[in-house]
């Protein structure tokens, strides 16, 4: 336990959540840079394996793909919880059913430059999607739009905003924040935020 | 985008308050000395935590308002603090919190939204609100580290009442070499001002802030809305996105 700080007693928390986080019902923006903007018709999704064969999905081919309507919990690594989001998206067992590979990584690319990177296998088995839709709405360009990385049992900067494409490789690269202080990893329920955690 | 600071494994700390300043009738300034303190770069932010009698802890983010750059004492850690109505963290910093009590921090965090004074190239600095918190760090880098980059500062407040280190930034604005200091407000300005209150806007940035020829690096800081509006005008502008640094705040999600 910590110090005590005096005068301290603090709101305890109403739900299960991840050690450290707190819960909100608003959906707050955290970006490294400027809002890209995006258009459907200019936006294309590509699977790149270990070989450098690439699957690439214009918008049009995207959404004629069978589509999932997850209810996920987000936790972000700045600490807020936000419980039984609705999300509508692509999952990526759909996208990686066709693609032949032996590579236990993945790093996946955003238009505007970011990365960010986890193993291969949580993004199988019905945890992660390429979401288009929130709340019923198409997804806004300040939360990802128009369409992101959903992978919900990781912190949120993991769910990549913009997503173009994912990269498997048969190592791990570090992504963006993961370069910059962040943990390899980002499990919310094993606090992973730094390295080191 | 490029990859910036390298960061050890961040332990807690236990700092002591040496002094608090009161920056405006909502926020203070904490001026802690953490024995062991690894330094810090400007923009850089760490995390507080706070611990009731019973165990029960809260912890959150806050920018690091101070320089290191040939500083005397390489342990003092400054916080500015905006209070959060209804927040837990933030009344508890701003209005219990006493001189000589401990406080637990450990950071420092970030390598992203960071500036190095051995940068030569323009900086523009943009704030909304308590997001001049780490600008106001670049800011007294640059003047501690004798920096030559040229540097400016737009700061966007709801009044004058409301604008962090008033003082400071005025005495900066009048004096040659300091950065160039434009305060614009958006519900109530000073008398005599030209500008009525307001957003900012295209006119604004072209006016006060520099051309995107001049190929600054920028750096914008404030609550989510001031962000991607002045993010998406400097965009317009012709700014190459990848020189636009962001760190947001949200009403809850935020921090500061």
């Amino acid at each position: 336990m910590g110090i005590v700080s005096p005068g301290f007693s603090g709101r305890r928390r109403t739900a299960d959540l991840p050690p450290g986080q707190y819960l909100t019902d608003d959906f707050p923006v955290l970006s490294a840079g400027p809002t890209p903007r995006v258009r459907p018709e200019e936006w294309s999704f590509t699977i790149t394996t270990e070989t450098g064969r690439e699957h690439r999905w214009t918008w049009r081919e995207f959404r004629a793909l069978p589509t999932e309507r997850p209810t996920v919990d987000l936790h972000c690594v700045t600490r807020w919880s936000k419980l039984g989001t609705h999300w509508e998206g692509v999952s990526l067992d759909t996208l990686l059913a066709g693609v032949e590979t032996t590579a236990d990584h993945a790093l996946a690319h955003s238009y505007g430059g970011y990365t960010t990177n986890m193993p291969l296998a949580d993004l199988r088995d019905g945890k992660a999607w390429i979401a288009f839709r929130f709340d019923g709405e198409a997804l806004a360009p300040e939360h990802g739009g128009p369409a992101r990385l959903l992978v919900p049992h990781l912190y949120l900067w993991k769910s990549a905003k913009w997503v173009r494409g994912i990269t498997l490789l048969t190592h791990d690269r570090p992504g963006f924040w993961e370069s910059a202080g962040y943990h390899d990893y980002g499990d919310p329920w094993r606090e992973q935020r730094y390295w080191g955690d | 985008m490029a990859r910036a600071a390298v960061l050890g494994r961040l332990t807690w700390r236990v700092g002591e308050v040496r002094a608090l300043r009161e920056e405006t009738p909502t926020a203070r300034t904490l001026i802690l000395h953490v024995p062991g303190w690894p330094g810090h770069q400007a923009g850089q932010h760490v995390d507080v935590r706070l611990t009731a009698p019973d165990g029960y802890t809260a912890v959150r983010s806050y920018s690091l308002a101070n320089s290191l750059a040939n500083a005397p004492d390489a342990e003092r850690v400054e916080l500015t603090v905006q209070r959060v109505p209804d927040g837990e963290v933030s009344p508890y910093l701003t209005r219990i919190l006493a001189v000589g009590d401990p406080l637990e921090i450990r950071g420092p965090v970030g390598g992203w939204f960071v500036w190095r004074p051995d940068r030569p190239e323009p900086v523009q600095l943009v704030a909304g609100g308590s997001g001049v918190v780490p600008l106001m760090a670049m800011i007294r880098t640059h003047r501690a580290a004798s920096s030559r980059a040229p540097m400016r500062l737009l700061y966007s407040v709801r009044d004058p009442e409301a604008a962090l280190y008033r003082e400071e930034l005025a005495d900066l604005a009048a004096s040659e070499d300091g950065p160039e200091v434009t305060c614009v407000y958006t519900r109530a300005a000073p008398p005599g001002r030209s500008r009525a209150p307001g957003r900012i806007d295209a006119d604004l940035l072209a006016a006060a802030t520099w051309p995107p020829e001049a190929g600054p690096s920028c750096y914008v800081c404030g609550p989510t809305g001031f962000v991607e509006r002045a993010a998406d005008l400097l965009v317009a502008a012709g700014h190459e996105p990848a020189r636009i640094r962001t760190e947001r705040f949200g009403p809850s999600g935020g921090s500061r």
